[in-house]
């Protein structure tokens, strides 16, 4: 017998602005209308500006480790542009951009890295979930979601986000699987952004693209520049549809780059080189969209200086309202660890003292609060 | 002869030295080679022990834990470094459903000689999900030792006992304690498992806690003896084992007790010293056991918020007061 070829693949690769400006017409035709890139091109840019004041607050003591999204806004934010209002955004801690087009409030943001968790509770009818810190977790949600959305007969689906590095973890290729399996509408978008903390990608993934993991599980993928704006979009619009229409899941990779530190916690400069930075500099997102708005005479310099003012007034109001939200009340730790708050808990409450269950609290001063 | 040096290091030192003394130990975890760990706790290890020893993972807690269990069984004696305890959760089939089993399941054939090792427990404002005391929910589980120390020289004595331990040991380190300096040998020693320490000698009420909370009762004792309350404050070192005979010793004298641990309540070695005080002390006992803990909520984010929610120095004193009847 002749051997055949079982499987035979090809993951595509979507660039429709790059860095030197070319554009490819006929991909990129009737997908972002004009009067959407200046709205899109300037949230871009405060969102950069976060970023900058973000690290000078947390350098001066008034915020917590914050994580920069510096280089990858293209990301975040196309997807939320191509996705319906009431489709979940299921996101880790790298898509401020696209949060921020969803309608989340940018003091939310800084609430949250400034140490308070109220920050995190997003109003739910903008569609987003907690920011989740144990990597890999959200993308089951996301596929919990999407199914729950299916099985109640809307047409709503879910976007999940994701490092290249949260590849490696169960969730990861279990949530690819049921969604596969189970025709469930999610995006699993991720952004391959070269590094984990201070691990290249090589380590957590030797295949030559991140996408093709999603072969392995029978989900269609795409591979893209995540710093195109255009192509993130276009990708989008197919997985969009093939999850809308279909309830098949994408697999979507955005190729792109951590310009800045992993947080402000660390110093990437201790484990790459300035060159690749440089490089990747040069393929910044914000700046070929500059350029093709020049070229579509959308923008000039003028209006560039007085986004920039604007950015800065913008980002200085939001840092403003941040730090005068009112601090949590101590005996608000009570509030939600139950739908209603159990007799045990209510005690501890009352007398906000934490010793042993089934103690009488008359044993100790009940009026005592504890020292911060 | 000793010298000061940071929690951190004495961790690293104990690390080192045994694996100069033994090919078979390894360390694996997230950035534990070309970053010396998040926390810098295997600083320079990559350098002194080469790629094959120490060994940057994928963010694959399962995996790398698993792994390391099929490794024991050729002979090798794995150290896994989580970043965070918290992160063990996403290992929890390996480490509480292999790792202290297989040696029962395979009749004593396969022992699993190894170091999990991590940050442990709460006070650096990581949230919830980021923030967890896992001496609580792990030390109900047989066939696992568990370590928690509260001082450098404990750190490193205990580190090298664990690493030569044939059992699987959970070794709970601090984030916050890492850079905490204090005295410790030159030269080469090891602390036997099982084995608290007074770390303050009293006559009133005996104190016991572990790992990051010890210093609190110190702190406390320090205040409460202003009052002329004199406690003596025990150090627990392992939770598993537990050292009980060092506790009804001093509680017998004391005859009252405060247990201090930082994970939740219920179900926890708090609760576990209670039971078993209560036990032995029955007739000791002037009163019952007081026990301080975090409150029975998920972690707060916020700063004071963490505060109020763990136990400190304050809390340790009005319990006490309390139990001592000086309220
Ligand atoms: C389960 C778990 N393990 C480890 C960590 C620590 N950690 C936080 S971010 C990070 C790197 C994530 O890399 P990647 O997924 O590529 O996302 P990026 O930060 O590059 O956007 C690690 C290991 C964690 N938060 N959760
Ligand atoms: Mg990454």
């Amino acid at each position: 017998m002749p051997i055949t070829k079982a499987l035979e693949t090809q993951i595509d690769h979507i660039s429709i602005l790059d860095e030197h400006g070319n554009f490819d017409e006929e991909l990129g035709a009737g997908l972002i209308p004009d009067e959407d890139l200046v709205k899109l091109y300037e949230h871009m840019m405060i969102c950069r500006q976060l970023d900058e004041v973000a690290f000078k607050l947390q350098r001066s003591g008034r915020m917590g480790t914050y994580p920069q999204n510096m280089g990858q806004e293209a990301t975040s934010l196309g997807a939320a542009y191509m996705l319906d209002p009431a489709d979940w955004m299921v996101t880790c801690y790298r898509e401020n951009c696209g949060l921020f087009w969803r309608g989340l409030p940018m003091e939310k943001i800084l609430q949250h890295w400034m140490g308070d968790e109220r920050g995190n509770q997003i109003e739910r009818s903008l569609y987003c979930t907690p920011i989740a810190v144990p990597i890999g977790t959200q993308m089951l949600h996301a596929t919990g979601l999407a199914w729950g959305a299916k099985y109640r007969g809307e047409k709503q689906i879910a976007c999940t986000f994701f490092g290249d590095g949260a590849t490696s973890e169960g969730d990861f290729h279990e949530a690819v699987n049921f969604a596969a399996n189970l025709d469930i509408p999610v995006i699993f978008f991720c952004q391959n952004n070269q590094w984990a903390i201070s691990v290249p990608s090589s380590i957590q993934c030797s295949a030559p693209t991140v996408a093709q993991r999603g072969v392995a599980y029978g989900v269609d993928c795409l591979q893209c520049d995540g710093n195109d704006l255009y192509a993130v979009a276009w990708c989008m619009k197919k997985a969009i549809e093939s999850a809308r229409e279909h309830h098949r899941p994408m697999f979507i990779e955005a190729v792109t780059y951590r310009l800045g530190d992993h947080t402000t916690a660390d110093d990437a400069r201790r484990y790459r080189d300035e060159e690749e930075v440089e490089l990747w500099k040069s393929r910044d997102p914000l700046n070929r969209m500059r350029t093709r708005l020049m070229g579509l005479k959308l923008w000039d310099e003028a209006r560039e200086a007085e986004l920039k003012e604007r950015a800065e007034r913008t980002v200085a109001a939001a840092v403003e309202r941040a730090e005068t939200i009112e601090a949590p009340e101590l005996s608000d730790i009570f509030n939600w660890t139950f739908a209603e708050v159990p007799e045990q808990i209510a005690l501890q409450r009352d007398t906000m003292r934490t010793s042993s269950i089934g103690q009488d609290p008359s044993q100790i001063a009940s009026e005592q609060t504890t020292s911060a | 002869m000793t010298r000061v040096i940071e929690y951190r290091d004495a961790l690293n030192e104990a690390m080192s030295e045994e694996m100069r003394r033994d090919q078979r130990v390894m360390l694996l975890g997230e950035e534990v080679a070309e970053y010396d760990g998040a926390y810098k706790v295997s600083r320079g290890m990559l350098e002194e022990f080469g790629a094959q020893r120490i060994i940057d993972t994928p963010i694959s807690e399962s995996g790398f834990s698993g792994m390391a269990i099929g490794a024991t069984m050729v002979g090798l004696r794995p150290i896994v470094e989580f970043m965070s305890w918290s992160f063990s959760l996403v290992a929890a089939d390996p480490i509480l459903n292999n790792a202290p089993k297989m040696l029962y399941m395979s009749g004593g054939q396969f022992g699993c000689p190894i170091v999990f090792r991590g940050n442990d427990g709460a006070g650096g404002q990581l949230g919830s999900t980021h923030s967890w005391c896992v001496e609580g929910l792990y030390s109900n589980v047989p066939g696992m030792k568990m370590v928690i120390p509260a001082f450098p020289a404990d750190a490193k004595g205990l580190m090298k006992t664990a690493i030569r331990d044939d059992d699987p040991v959970f070794f709970l380190e601090s984030e916050r304690l890492l850079s905490f300096k204090d005295e410790v040998p030159e030269e080469e020693y090891l602390i036997p498992f099982g084995q608290a320490l007074v770390r303050r000698p009293g006559t009133d009420c005996t104190i016991v806690s572990f790992g990051r909370p010890v210093h609190f009762c110190l702190e406390a004792a320090e205040e409460l003896a202003k009052e002329g309350i004199s406690c003596e404050v025990i150090d627990g070192r392992t939770i598993r084992p537990l050292d009980i005979d060092t506790i009804v010793e001093s509680v017998r004298k004391t005859n009252y007790l405060v247990v201090v641990d930082q994970s939740w309540s219920f179900g926890s070695p708090g609760s576990e010293i209670a039971a078993q005080v209560h036990q032995h002390c029955f007739d000791d006992l002037d009163n019952a056991v007081a026990r301080v803990h975090s409150a029975d909520v998920p972690t707060p984010y916020a700063v004071e918020l963490e505060q109020a929610y763990l136990p400190n120095a304050h809390r340790i004193c009005e319990a006490v007061r309390a139990v001592t009847y000086t309220a």
